[in-house]
Parts: structure tokens; C-alpha cells; sequence
């Protein structure tokens, strides 16, 4: 109670500093004082906790950088310093922007309704590619990409939020290989793969989404810790789908609880792409299990879903794809609690209608379990229209009221490397092609520098960034300028502080 | 200025006296390195190089421990596929600096073939990314392979070996090829007599393998410790393209960068399976390339794994120093790089014989890649090279037979 009590001070502390910080810096100019992003401290406080720790430890202390209508914000980005927050004003914007960086924001500013709008113009292959962690990108209008609205590949720490994206190719917002993020209101339709597509992701929450008229709503894909929540899903030709695709270099999907989501009328015909996973997707899918495990199913409303409220299916039923003798392809040890389901079944297709003409009925079940699987249970089965849930037995949890949020405590940290790592690493990774202790090489060898520079690293550090050739009967070194100036300087006190003795 | 020139005379002095150090304490045991050899005299292997190779640092247990950049990032779920700043896979490390050298001789060795005409480097050139230049390699009397040699850079973090991925080791794989009667056409017994028979291999591998009696034979297992210790030391990880994803964006120029992001782009998905930082994420794929004229379709793993789901499904290689190894796809269907991104976008299952029911990779569709972003994947593709750490092809080999490979003159 007290802890309660004491988070929601805090959070309206953190929210008064936030709106004197943004009217101070911004009091000349109404229309922008938007406030800065906050990593969530403000919002969701009692009910998700307090997601912002997760994903940003720090008050705001960047730079910001703002783009006005016929800037670039790739300039911006490749301007931007870990820490900077990038703001983009209403225009139209045909880029492609990519971000190898760490801790950068990105911020459309909504004026009157006018939004800040990447437009791809079906050229341009993805709006946002990202790499680094602790990425924010919230408010853009993004329109008729060919690929991705917005893709990571890596990068934990991720928050995206409050985008609307229509057309965006394949994907809306998909996050790989990433730790920790979060997914929430966001506006996505007509995308021909998945709207949201988690993929090969640990730790996600996917929160107050509107997904329609895409072929999937919301994916979740060899993806473990995941809570999918309060979403709206309606006319994809899937709902939410959470699964294991084979062949992928990260094997399983499980801890994933599906909760408090309206799925309905999910009867979108497929236009996938041939080949694709969601391309064998029937429609009228509310919400697809497939090969995932321990998946919880809780308190959604699934109503007027064609094919069936919730299928599930194993791997050998579901995706007929090439064997991947490290995935184990049965859905095993789910768990469906209560959920309001009426309406779904009306127009059954593909294998589901076969099935069930052989029970002599045309309508398809609520729930449709069809393959292996094992472990899995159910609060109340008498409630539904089931087929294949014979051997579920019942469930032994009610509710999941304790989990709030599948989001890591704290932000992933980077690996520690301590300033000696670093230059050990260094050395032995790139310096030691051409230089090694006691022993001529392509360069002198390391006691030579050792010798010139001594007590004198930042000699080294010039050295490496300007190279002089000092003898004639060696090669020019060319400059190593190339790597980080922690690297150098971490390479230049290692070289000095090694003691060839010890070799 | 002056005190300029005094700093400079100081340091002459200072390395003069050092080299005059270095030259007195200069152990005679060390590997004699013959810089060049105007008067063709054979290079004498006086004794193994106790240092490690670059990329790898020699601890207290005298086992060279891999040392580089990419050990500052963690690894998603420990698989080493992400993105720019991600760890990389698990690498077989730990082998001593004398199994690597003894490695580097016996691997460049002919003696090592039934007939003492080729060896391991005569199809693993360094000069050709350690792979042949050949579509399909050329074995014992001349005859014509079925696959390409895939190139040995970075193999250390491999867990799939052969193109359809059926050994695990390199202890494993290099069996294949020593004992095949298509390629070096030796046999166990054979190899084991020969390698006893030279006097000079008796006594490296004793000076490898340091807990041998001196009367004690040449084993097998030590062959192929060495061998393998020599592979995994080849190590390329400094590419203009590791610049930058270390941080440094100015390593790669407009063109290359515009590669990258087509590279990585959902439309392409060349990053999906080609997954930095190794660029491939280990997997077995169907893609459904076409085979060189004349030759049927090539089951691939479908034999191995004795799965029909996997006919024609390779594994998926690694695009790290892709520019020297052409040519391309398991059997060098392709000349170019040009030619070989230009598959991906012919069309789903284009080249697919009749009659064949593949289960070609999702990921392969109609990307409708434009000639400039064909052109800008290449551009890409080209900034994967590093051959900063290619080892030294030895002038001599133990056995005393001509080198297959000539060493490069640097």
C-alpha cells in the first residue's frame, strides 16, 4: 500500500517536473511543447507498474534535435548523440532512416492534426531500420513502405508507441532479437504479413494496439516473456497468433499470456504472400497457437471469428515446412481461462471444415485443438464449443493478475567491459595482425612502441589516428582511426602497462 | 623542433638497443623465418611457433584463447545472431600455438593425399579465400566434385560443416575429404605409415603433443587436433564493415551503406539467414538454386539427415570475405556476386527443376529488387572482406614435397 502510494507520488512528481522541464524550454512556442519522452513513468501507473524503469533508468539530459518539413531525418540521426532526442515536425518525409546508435529518440510532433508522415511511396523499402538499444520512436504517421514500417534487429531496451502505420509492405513494427520493449498504442492496418510481429524477442509487452485488415494482427514468433494485452484486433485474417516457425536460429516460444484483448471478426481474406507462414493462415482465425508452449489465454473477447475462436495446432499440422530436427513442434502445457467466445465458427475453411463434416456439423468450434501437444488445461471447457480439447484437464490457476508485465525489472545493461578488456581486446583482435611481442611481424614489434611511447599513451593514440612512418625498413602503418576513442586509448595503456616477462 | 629531434634520437638509440636485446635474447628454438629465399634453400622448420596467432591470446595452460571486438556484446539467447553490435556464436577455441603450426604444415602438406599430390590448401587456397576459384572442386586424378569448396575463414564458429551440414567437428569433416577416393584418396592406415615414416613429422608432433614418448607413433587424433587447430585459428573479423557496425560510420561510403540497409531490409532478407555478425545464422535452407548445366539437382541435406523435407536445403554460409570465393552457391552456379544476389529475385522457386517438389525457404519471394539496389547489395557485399590475419604459407613442408600452394608474396 505504502510502496503504492509512494510510486504514484513519485509519478506525479516525475510528471510536474516533466511539464515545467517542457514548458521552460519550450514556453515561447505553444505548439511545441510536447512533453519529452518520459519512458512511461506517467502512464499505466497501478497497472502495468511502472514500465518506464525498464526501459530508460535516466532523466532526459540530450540534446534535442528537431527536423522541420523538407529536413532529413536520417541527417538528424547521424547527427545525434546517445542520449538525444530527435523531433520531428508535421511534413512528409520519403526516407529511409537507420539507426546504429544507441539511446536515440525519435518524436513526431502531431500539430492540429497534422502528423509528421514517412511516406515510402511503395519505392522505399523500410521507414525506421534500427540496431542499437534503448530506441524510442512514437508519434509518426507512416505510410506505403514496401518492407517494414519499423524493423530492429537487435536492440534491446525498445519502446515504440503511438504510431499509425497503414501499408507498410510486409511488416508494421517488428522488433528481432531484441530484450525488453514496449509495443503500444499503435494504429496499424493493411500490412500483408503481420501487423506486430515480435520476432526472436525475449521480454515484450504489446499493449493497447489497434491492428485491422492486415492478414495477422499481432505475431508472436520464437519469442519468449511476452504479455499481449488490451488490444484491439479486428477484420485481420488472423487475430493474434503466437507460434514457432522452424528453421530459425533461436528454437522455442513460451511464458506468453494473451490477455484482456477484444479479437473479433477476424475474417480478412489471406493476401499474404505465397510461401509465407501466414499465407496458409485460414481466415476467420481468432487466435493461433501453434508449437508454442505454455501459452495463457485469458479474459479476451473472441467473438465472430469465422473459422474459430482459437485454434491449436502443432507444427506438422499447421506449417507443412522443411523439418528442423531442434524444434520440438507440439503446443504443450497451454493454458485457456476464462474468455467471452460467441459467434465464432460461421463459415469454416480448409482442413477445419473437413474436420468438422465428419462430426456432421458445419460450424466451427470456439476452441479447435488438432495434433500433438501435452500438459495443457482449461478453467471452464463446459462453457465452450471445443473440438479436440479431450484431453485437457483443468486448470489450475484462475488468474494471472500477479503478473503485471513481462518486461525485465530494470533495463538490459550492456556487457561490462572494463578499460583493460577493452584494450586487451583490442590489441589481440586488430593490433595483433601486424605487431607482437618479441617477434617482427608486418609492423615493429610491440616493445618498440613500448620504448617510444613509454609513459606517453595519447603518443600511441595520435600515432594510431596519424601514422608517420618512423623507418624505412618497415611498411606504413595506415591509420587505425577507425576504432572508438575508448578503444584506442584502452589499446594505447595496454600495450604500455604489458609486461613481456610474463610471455 | 629540436627537442623534437632529441626525442628522435633518443628513440633511435633506444630501439637499436632494444633490437640488439631482442637479437641476444632471440631464442633459437623459435619457427626461423626466411623472409625471402634467393638461392632456393629449403626453409628449415627448426622448431613450432609458441606464440598464437593473431586474434587469440595465449594464457597460463599455453592454449591460444580467441581475443576480439565483437567479445564486448552480449548474445541474444547465446546464438550469436542479431544485429551490428551483437556477440558472436560460441567459437572453438583453446588449442596450443604449437597444434596450430604443426597444423599450418600438415594442412599445406600433400603428403597428406593417397598420392602426394594434393592437400588441404590445394581446394583451401588463402589466395582464394581459402576456397579453390572452382564451381565444383577438382579431386584425385583430376576429377571433376560435385560442391564447392567453401571457404575456411571464421570455420571456428561453425556448427554445420559440409554444404549439406552433415559433421559437427572439423575432426569430423576433414575425414571426408582425407579418406574420399574422389578427393585426396588416402586411408587412415596409409596416412598413419607415411607420417611415421618422416622423421622431421616425429619430431614436431612430439613437440606438439608434449606428453608423447618419444617411441610413441604418430596417432590419428593428433593429426587431426592439429588440423583443426590450424582451421579454427582463421579468423576475419576486421572488415570495413566491422568498422562500422563497431561505431565508426564513416568506414563505409553512401553506396555501401544503401547495401546494407537493402541487405538487412525486409524486402531483400538477405540479413535473415545471413544474420551478422557472422552473416549466416547456421540454419539449413531450400532456395532452390539452379545447378550448373548438365548436372541433376543435388538432394543436399535431404541425405544426411535422411529427411525428404530437406531435399535440396544447404547449409547456409557465412558472407564474411564473399568476394574472394567466388563461385557461388553449392555447386558455382554463379560467376558473380551481380549474378548471385539476382537469383533472390527471379521469382520463387524459378529454377526449381519439373518434376521437383521443393519446400523452398519463406523467406525466398518476389522482393522486385531494382538493378540499383542489385548493384548497392554487391557494393555491400564487398565491404565483408578481411584477409588481415591470413597465416603464412609455409616454403617447406615437413614431408619435403613441393607445396600444392605457392606462398603469397606479400
Amino acid at each position: 500500500m505504502k510502496s503504492t502510494l509512494s510510486k504514484i507520488i513519485v509519478a506525479v512528481a516525475l510528471l510536474v517536473i516533466g511539464v515545467f522541464v517542457g514548458k521552460s524550454f519550450f514556453s515561447s512556442n505553444a505548439s511545441e511543447a510536447v512533453p519529452i519522452p518520459s519512458g512511461l513513468t506517467y502512464r499505466n501507473v497501478g497497472h502495468t507498474a511502472d514500465a518506464g524503469k525498464a526501459i530508460s533508468p535516466r532523466a532526459f539530459e540530450g540534446q534535442i534535435i528537431e527536423v522541420k518539413n523538407g529536413g532529413s531525418i536520417q541527417e538528424a540521426v547521424e547527427s545525434a548523440s546517445p542520449g538525444d532526442l530527435i523531433r520531428v515536425y508535421p511534413g512528409t518525409y520519403s526516407e529511409n532512416v537507420y539507426i546504429d546508435k544507441s539511446d536515440i529518440s525519435l518524436q513526431g510532433v502531431v500539430i492540429n492534426g497534422d502528423w509528421p508522415t514517412l511516406d515510402g511511396k511503395k519505392e522505399i523499402n523500410d521507414a525506421f531500420l534500427y540496431s542499437g538499444d534503448g530506441i524510442l520512436i512514437e508519434n509518426f504517421k507512416i505510410v506505403n513502405y514496401k518492407g517494414n514500417a519499423i524493423m530492429g534487429q537487435s536492440g534491446n531496451n525498445f519502446v515504440i508507441r503511438n504510431n499509425w502505420i497503414i501499408d507498410t509492405g510486409v511488416y508494421g513494427i517488428f522488433p528481432q532479437h531484441g530484450k525488453n520493449g514496449l509495443i503500444e498504442h499503435n494504429v496499424l492496418s493493411v500490412i500483408a504479413d503481420a501487423a506486430i510481429y515480435v520476432g526472436m524477442c525475449d521480454n515484450v509487452d504489446v499493449l493497447h494496439n489497434e491492428v485491422f485488415d492486415n492478414v495477422a494482427g499481432i505475431e508472436i514468433e520464437n519469442s519468449r516473456h511476452c504479455l499481449v494485452e488490451n488490444n484491439y484486433t479486428h477484420n485481420n485474417t488472423g487475430g493474434i497468433l503466437a507460434f514457432v516457425t522452424p528453421g530459425l536460429p533461436i528454437k522455442t516460444t513460451f511464458d506468453v499470456i494473451i490477455r484482456n484483448n477484444f479479437v473479433v471478426d477476424n475474417n480478412h481474406v489471406n493476401f499474404g504472400a505465397p510461401g509465407s507462414t501466414v499465407a496458409g493462415i485460414p481466415k476467420g482465425t481468432g487466435i493461433l497457437i501453434m508449437a508454442a508452449d505454455e501459452v495463457i489465454v485469458e479474459n479476451n473477447i473472441i467473438t465472430g471469428n469465422d473459422n474459430s475462436g482459437i485454434t491449436i495446432v502443432d507444427l506438422a499440422n499447421g506449417d507443412p515446412k522443411a523439418n528442423d530436427p531442434n524444434v520440438e513442434g507440439n503446443p504443450d502445457r497451454l493454458v485457456i481461462l476464462d474468455n467471452i467466445m460467441y459467434n465464432n465458427g460461421n463459415e469454416t475453411s480448409g482442413e477445419l471444415k473437413a474436420i468438422m463434416l465428419t462430426q456432421l456439423d458445419t460450424k466451427g468450434p470456439d476452441i479447435f485443438a488438432f495434433g500433438g501437444g501435452v500438459g495443457s488445461t482449461i478453467r471452464d471447457k463446459n462453457k465452450y464449443r471445443t473440438f479436440g480439447l479431450g484431453d485437457y484437464g483443468a486448470a489450475q490457476i484462475s488468474n494471472t493478475k500477479d503478473v503485471v508485465t513481462m518486461m525485465t525489472p530494470e533495463p538490459v545493461a550492456p556487457r561490462f567491459v572494463s578499460k583493460e578488456q577493452l584494450g586487451e581486446l583490442t590489441y589481440y583482435g586488430v593490433c595483433a595482425g601486424c605487431h607482437a611481442f618479441g617477434t617482427r611481424l608486418i609492423g615493429v614489434p610491440t616493445e618498440f612502441i613500448q620504448m617510444i611511447h613509454k609513459d606517453n599513451p595519447q603518443g600511441i593514440v595520435d600515432y594510431i589516428n596519424a601514422p608517420k612512418n618512423l623507418r624505412e625498413d618497415y611498411p606504413e602503418m595506415p591509420p587505425q582511426n577507425y576504432l572508438s576513442e575508448e578503444a584506442k586509448m584502452a589499446v594505447a595503456e595496454y600495450i604500455l602497462a604489458y609486461d613481456a616477462g610474463l610471455e | 623542433m629540436s627537442k623534437k629531434n632529441v626525442i628522435f634520437k633518443l628513440g633511435l638509440v633506444a630501439m637499436l638497443l632494444v633490437s640488439l636485446v631482442i637479437f641476444l635474447a632471440m631464442n633459437s628454438n623459435e619457427e626461423f623465418i626466411v623472409e625471402d629465399n634467393p638461392h632456393g634453400m629449403r626453409e628449415e622448420i627448426v622448431n613450432l611457433n609458441s606464440r598464437c596467432p593473431p586474434g587469440f591470446k595465449l594464457n597460463d595452460l599455453n592454449q591460444c584463447k580467441a581475443q576480439n571486438l565483437y567479445m564486448q556484446y552480449d548474445s541474444p539467447n547465446g546464438m550469436g545472431v542479431g544485429g551490428l553490435q551483437t556477440g558472436l556464436p560460441e567459437i572453438r577455441d583453446g588449442f596450443t600455438p604449437q597444434e596450430i603450426d604443426l597444423g599450418r604444415y600438415l594442412f599445406f602438406d600433400p603428403v597428406l593425399s593417397g598420392n602426394g599430390d594434393m592437400s588441404c590448401g590445394s581446394c583451401h587456397d588463402p589466395a582464394l579465400g581459402f576456397s579453390d576459384g572452382q564451381a565444383t572442386s577438382i579431386g584425385n586424378d583430376s576429377l571433376k566434385l560435385k560442391r564447392g569448396a567453401p571457404s575456411l575463414w571464421n570455420v571456428a564458429f561453425l556448427k554445420k560443416l559440409f554444404w549439406d551440414g552433415r559433421a559437427a567437428t572439423l575432426e569430423e569433416q576433414m575425414q571426408g575429404p582425407l579418406f574420399s577416393h574422389e578427393e585426396m584418396n588416402n586411408t587412415p592406415d596409409k596416412l598413419l605409415t607415411t607420417l611415421n615414416g618422416i622423421k622431421e613429422y616425429k619430431r614436431l608432433f612430439l613437440q606438439a603433443f608434449p606428453a608423447k614418448e618419444e617411441t610413441e607413433n604418430i596417432e590419428l587424433p593428433e593429426v587431426y587436433q592439429s588440423l583443426a587447430a590450424f582451421q579454427a585459428s582463421l579468423i576475419s573479423l576486421n572488415s570495413k564493415y566491422d568498422r562500422y557496425a563497431h561505431g565508426f560510420h564513416d568506414a563505409l561510403n553512401q553506396k555501401e551503406k544503401e547495401g546494407m540497409n537493402v541487405f538487412r531490409s525486409f524486402v531483400a532478407r538477405c540479413a535473415e539467414c545471413h544474420t551478422p555478425p557472422l552473416f549466416t545464422n547456421q540454419q539449413f535452407a531450400i532456395i532452390g538454386t539452379p545447378e550448373p548445366n548438365g548436372l541433376p539437382l543435388d538432394p543436399g541435406a535431404e541425405v544426411p539427415q535422411k529427411d525428404k523435407t530437406l531435399r535440396g536445403a544447404f547449409k547456409i554460409p557465412s558472407l564474411r570475405n564473399i568476394e574472394k570465393t567466388a563461385p557461388y552457391m553449392h555447386s558455382g552456379n554463379f560467376k558473380t556476386l551481380r549474378e548471385t544476389v539476382e537469383f533472390y529475385t527471379k521469382g520463387r522457386g524459378h529454377a526449381v527443376p519439373e518434376g521437383e517438389n521443393l519446400l523452398i525457404h519463406w523467406h525466398i519471394w518476389e522482393p522486385e529488387l531494382s538493378g540499383y539496389e542489385l548493384d548497392r547489395l554487391v557494393d555491400f557485399l564487398k565491404t565483408l572482406t578481411d584477409e588481415t590475419f591470413t597465416p603464412k604459407i609455409p616454403q617447406t613442408v615437413p614431408s619435403g614435397l613441393e607445396p600444392s600452394i605457392k606462398p603469397i608474396s606479400i
